[in-house]
């Protein structure tokens, strides 16, 4: 279906992304939230998913890995809210690798005729957490480069 | 997706605040050399030279319109600029695609539900 965008303004610790599938709201939510059915399409490739919680409702946890030839690492967080179709999914979510920069999901879906806009919403702590500044050896330059961009991407966006 | 050589390329060119300044004013729309060179105190042919750093960022495309050569904004380069968004593109792309075969699978047992 329709290209996913994936939005992530310099300077700012937010990630959007979009994507229109050719279902109900009701069949993708049903994808998102019930274990047998994400764990068939959520995972990189290379990668299989293992599902360990997956608890949707206020207050439930969720804990998923995933295994390949390069390793293995896992994410976990917890429900919040009332999820539903029509409200959507709100949820934490940390990776295991980087304990403490958790980052909060918004998944909703918008029905448009017979296509579904799924519109994914993180907040992470900071631009930093968002940029993925984990320790390394090219965060100076990629901090500049970021700077650069930070000015002048909004005369571009016209 | 970009490489890590299309990326430096990419945060050399931005480097310079002629070739950022080069990039704003051809977002108002292509411009010949010597659109370009009007505004600075510096010669074309060092509008050239920065111009060159920009094409092979991939951030300018150039084509001839007559006697002129036009600069074109190539902005996607820009947009794709940051590593990490290169993986988690690519994470959810894959994923999104495996997401469509399974709801066809999903539709296709509801409509034989249905029958």
């Amino acid at each position: 279906m329709s290209k996913l965008t994936v939005t992530a303004e310099p300077g700012t610790p937010f990630i959007e992304t979009t994507r229109d599938f050719a279902a109900t709201p009701e069949l993708l939510y049903r994808a998102w939230t019930e274990p047998e059915l994400i764990a068939r399409w959520l995972s990189p490739k290379d990668f299989a998913m293992d599902l360990g919680e997956y608890d949707v409702r206020h207050g439930g946890r969720w804990a998923y890995g995933f295994t390949g030839e390069q390793g293995s690492f896992g994410f976990r967080g917890v429900f919040h809210g009332e999820p539903s179709v029509e409200a959507g999914i709100l949820q934490t979510f940390e990776f295991d690798g980087w304990p403490g920069h958790v980052s909060l999901d918004r998944i909703t879906f918008e029905p448009h005729g017979d296509t579904t806009t799924v519109r994914t919403w993180t907040t992470f702590q900071s631009v930093a957490d968002r940029d993925g500044m984990i320790e390394s050896g090219m965060e100076g330059g990629m901090s500049e480069g970021y700077d650069k961009l930070d000015a002048l991407l909004p005369e571009l966006k016209g | 997706m970009q490489s890590t050589g299309q990326l430096n390329a990419v945060f050399g060119a931005l480097a310079d605040p002629t070739r950022r300044a080069i990039l704003a004013r051809l977002t108002a729309g292509d411009a010949t050399v010597a659109e370009l060179a009007a505004p600075f105190q510096i010669s074309q042919p060092a509008i050239s030279r920065h111009l060159k750093v920009l094409e092979q960022a991939g951030l300018i495309s150039r084509r001839r319109r007559a006697t002129a050569r036009l600069s074109h904004l190539e902005a996607e380069p820009l947009r794709e600029a940051t590593a990490w968004l290169t993986g988690y593109r690519a994470y959810w792309e894959e994923s999104y695609d495996r997401l469509d075969e399974l709801i066809a699978e999903l539709q296709s047992g509801q409509d034989d539900d249905t029958d």
